[in-house]
């Protein structure tokens, strides 16, 4: 069911005038990743579930963060998480990331959006967040 | 809500187990069975509902009936005292007295059935609230289990190809580097615009008076004194 819902969307992804490069990544949960234009540094991986699909783009990791910085960064990533449009910072592990939700039967205008917009987001808060890292 | 928490604790129990912590969860199970319980008496209440707004209507067409038996009896009483008929008027009454008190028992019937389907409707509610929550529950295990195994399966795709996870600062430098590119990319492609265009060219002829074909007014005088001689 996964699998044919994001076969189906990287054909459809690969119809659009955008310019996306998408590969499927087969395991125990199906990922579809999406290179967003020449935004490699950013890889988009999606997946689904019964009713959504979630985006995630992995920012850095715990290793990349000045222990002395740390709480200040946590707090300026709460503080960050409204003004992000569409996107919402997360930690898988010891890995941060930036992700967005949407319904699973949303258009493929809304997915296309929500793509932009991540791996632009994704692209933002790194630089704005450099002076955390070690 | 409860499992919210307990996904928050497993979360914080260490990233290894939580896989294993949400996947083992009983709780997902429990869930899932409470989803199809809820969803079973779901189905049982719509059996009901349907079997019991039958006889509701039931009810009502028979209370009808007996309305309009009522009015003909009626009607049948004051022929009957028309024509001075009144021990047959009176037996009518008696027949109209019996419709009437079968006509309110038919009416507390309709009204309990009535308030049965609003006591099962409002079930019906009840459960499909019910189920809603039980999903949105399940969907927050499901989400929390989803996302690490994806994880994983990103985490060994990127060990098989050459693509390392690079760090922040390294990540960081690719990007300027990029920039830096795509803006001396820019400049090249204006300069090569200007020199197709001709304007680059023009520019250097001018600055060293190459190719200047207005008359010159030096020449124009040296010209005149010269004839003067």
């Amino acid at each position: 069911m996964a699998t044919t819902y994001l076969k189906d969307l990287a054909i459809r992804l690969a119809e659009t005038p955008d310019n996306f490069d998408c590969q499927l990544i087969p395991g125990d949960v199906d990922v579809l990743q999406v290179v967003v234009d020449d935004l490699e540094e950013f890889p988009i991986y999606m997946s689904v579930s019964d009713t959504q699909v979630l985006f995630i783009t992995y920012l850095w990791t715990e290793a990349d963060v000045n222990p002395e910085q740390r709480t200040t960064m946590l707090e300026a990533m709460l503080d960050m998480n409204i003004p992000i449009p569409l996107s919402a910072f997360s930690r898988i592990g010891d890995r941060y990331v930036l992700f967005g939700a949407a319904r699973r039967d949303s258009s493929l205008d809304a997915i296309v959006t929500e793509l932009h917009t991540l791996a632009e987001n994704a692209l933002d808060a790194l630089e704005a967040m450099q002076e955390f890292f070690l | 809500m409860e499992i919210l928490k307990k996904i928050m604790t497993a979360l914080r129990g260490g990233a290894r187990e939580v896989g294993e912590a949400v996947v083992d969860a009983q709780g997902t199970r429990i869930l899932e069975q409470e989803i199809r319980d809820a969803k079973e008496s779901l189905d049982d209440a719509k059996n009901n509902l349907t079997d019991v707004m039958a006889k509701e209507s039931q009810a009502q067409r028979k209370a009808q009936l007996i309305k309009s038996q009522i009015k003909e009896t009626e009607g049948h009483v004051n022929e009957a005292l028309d024509k001075g008929e009144e021990r047959l008027a009176l037996e009518l009454a008696e027949k109209i007295a019996g419709m009437e008190s079968e006509l309110a028992e038919q009416n507390e019937i309709t009204k309990s059935f009535g308030d049965h389907v609003d006591r099962l409707k409002s079930l019906m509610q009840d459960a499909e609230r019910q189920i809603a929550e039980y999903e949105r529950q399940l969907s927050m295990v499901k989400t929390t289990e989803s996302v690490h195994k994806a994880t994983e399966a990103i985490s060994d795709s990127f060990a098989t190809t050459s693509s390392n996870v690079r760090s922040a600062k390294e990540t960081l430098e690719r990007i300027k580097a990029k920039q830096e590119h795509a803006e001396d990319r820019l400049a090249a492609a204006q300069e090569l615009e200007r020199e197709a265009s001709g304007a680059d060219l023009d520019e250097k002829m001018a600055k060293a008076g190459v190719g200047q074909t207005g008359p010159d007014a030096n020449d124009i005088l040296e010209r005149i004194k010269a004839k003067r001689k």
